[in-house]
């Protein structure tokens, strides 16, 4: 049984879209870097795929996923096994993880940024975070990613400064792999859900969040986009969906993310 | 044995020039009373290695670094650190930028004694294209090729922890150990900076003896300084603090690193430091951080 909810916001609308992406993962271990990410991996867990594991972010596996943000003081945390850092690798390096980031440039042969900005790389413009695991994230396993901010600053019309990840740049594969092996599956952004999936692994829209036009997302976007014929819009929240995302971010941190927090349809 | 140093004789070891690996994690039992000694040392040139937080941010700042290896550095909740960022954007730093993982290999080879470590992590990315010393090889068993992770071979290894004896024997009772163990490893020494001593009867338990993540024949010197991770957290003793992290950044912005050097670290000792950001005791009572 479910209800489409009517009244439902943008962030609610992402969160589970990008929860549909875990649906038929079986096992694995999924990891949502950012709140809407995070409260996404946490309902596909309680609703589509009890089979996902999660981790505290500090050294846990949790039998059921801890809500976001400051905990009542009696609070105690479902732990499953421990997870350090250096175990994480042990587990991920073999394939069985999806993660869901949140890079700032994405280029059109879905490689990722989340390392340094502008200038040159002796002397960046902006330095951010590192490549951090991105690297081995992208050879290794599943990843999907999300964009609060869809515009050609994020999706850029060359290729990423840093280039963090491995894509789909036929000059960069490396001796004896196909791209069959690299496992880039979505992008969740504020106007729709993308894929690779298009001519020659071109970036085409899935769907459109309701009120969203091509023309804005071909506006949006500094490459090209692929167009296919039909264009679904991505499905409403549902009602029961809803009541489970109140109990994972019951301080409504969700609604905290997304510029002015908009509605999920557009007036 | 008694292996129990000051943090002055600690970094009276320590030579311009030398590859030091710091453990911890970000904002993450760093062994921040080390750092704040080496910053008022003459010490130049160093090559670092870490899992960064302040420690890296500070170093930088103070001219110290030469060459960094680096996967990320952050303080988590706020996530780039300022004076590492104001560092890299000056180019005046030399990087080894590697993914998360590649650094643990790297560890991993120089603690056992291989040139290198093979993995796939990296191929296809900028990481092998701006570190030409990262050699991508063939493989005798596959037609694939694969990177070639060489050893990070530590001179010295910096790590803070929960408990230690005087012969070197090191408990980390925190959630997670990190990456230490194998810093440690891949170091010819290993100073700590550990919150309490205690004696060897207290790891005759077995699950205390299970918190003992490295043999104390190479834990080369051990210093009592509780607290000595402030303003990295320390669990489970205390948190991170916020609002003097709040302050570092702040401090990025107006006044400059040596603003923040001139009124916590300069002339002072680390009880003096220790009484300017509230006491130790207000160190201890510093929450537990919610992921």
């Amino acid at each position: 049984m479910s209800t489409p909810a009517s009244d439902y916001s943008l962030a609610e609308l992402m969160i589970c879209a990008n929860a549909a992406a875990y649906e038929h993962d079986g096992e694995v271990l999924v990891t949502g870097i950012g709140v809407l990410q995070r409260i996404a991996a946490s309902l596909a867990m309680l609703t589509t795929n009890p089979g996902i594991m999660m981790t505290d972010s500090e050294a846990w596996i949790l039998s059921t996923p801890n809500p976001v943000g400051k905990r009542p003081d009696d609070f105690v945390q479902m732990n499953e096994n421990w997870m350090g850092f250096s175990r994480i690798f042990d587990n991920v390096w073999s394939g069985r993880r999806h993660l869901t980031g949140g890079p700032t440039q994405i280029d059109r042969f879905g490689q990722a940024n989340i390392s340094a900005m502008g200038g040159d790389y002796q002397k960046p413009k902006v330095q951010m975070l590192g490549v951090r695991g991105f690297p081995g994230n992208s050879i290794c396993h599943a990843n999907s990613y999300m964009v609060p901010a869809h515009g050609p600053r994020v999706f850029i019309e060359g290729e990423c400064d840093v280039v963090c990840t491995i894509g789909f740049n036929p000059d960069r594969l490396p001796k004896g792999y196909s791209f069959d092996e690299i496992d880039l599956r979505c992008v969740y952004t504020n106007l729709g859900v993308f894929d690779f999936n298009g001519p020659n692994r071109q970036m085409q829209i899935v769907s459109l969040h309701p009120g969203v036009t091509v023309e804005e997302v071909v506006a949006n976007t500094g490459f090209e986009v692929h167009v296919p014929d039909t264009i679904a819009t991505t499905a409403a929240p549902t009602e029961e969906q809803l009541a489970v995302i109140r109990q994972i971010d019951p301080h409504n941190l969700r609604s905290k993310q997304l510029k002015d927090n908009p509605a999920g349809v557009r007036l | 044995m008694n292996k129990q140093m000051s943090l002055q004789e600690i970094v009276g070891q320590l030579r311009d020039g030398m590859t030091i690996g710091i453990g911890g994690w970000g904002p993450r039992r760093k062994p921040m009373a080390l750092i704040r000694e080496i910053l008022k040392s003459d010490l130049k040139d160093l090559t670092i290695v870490a899992y960064g937080g302040a420690d890296v941010g500070m170093l930088c700042a103070a001219g110290k670094v030469r060459k960094l290896v680096f996967a990320f550095v952050s303080l988590d909740f706020i996530p780039l650190e300022p004076y590492f960022r104001a560092t890299r954007q000056s180019g005046n730093l030399e990087v080894m930028e590697i993914d998360e993982g590649m650094m643990l290999l790297g560890l991993r080879a120089a603690a056992w004694g291989c040139p290198f470590i093979p993995t796939k992590v990296g191929l296809g990315t900028d990481v092998i294209k701006f570190n030409p010393d990262i050699k991508v090889i063939d493989s005798p068993y596959d037609d694939k090729e694969w990177v070639a992770m060489p050893a990070l071979k530590l001179d010295v290894a910096l790590v803070h922890v929960n408990r230690a004896d005087v012969r070197g024997v090191c408990q980390i009772t925190a959630p997670d150990h990190h990456m230490d163990d194998w810093f440690v490893r891949a170091a010819d020494k290993t100073f700590v900076t550990s919150e309490e001593i205690v004696e060897a009867e207290a790891f005759a338990d077995p699950a205390q003896a299970r918190l003992v993540f490295w043999e104390r024949n190479y834990t080369t010197g051990v210093a009592l300084v509780p607290g000595g991770a402030h303003p990295s957290s320390c669990s489970p003793n205390y948190g991170f603090d916020i609002p003097h992290f709040q302050e570092y950044n702040a401090s990025a912005k107006e006044g400059g690193f040596a603003a923040y050097f001139d009124k916590y670290i300069k002339d002072s000792s680390e009880e003096e430091y220790q009484a300017k950001v509230g006491g130790l005791d207000a160190i201890r009572k510093l929450p537990q951080p919610v992921y």
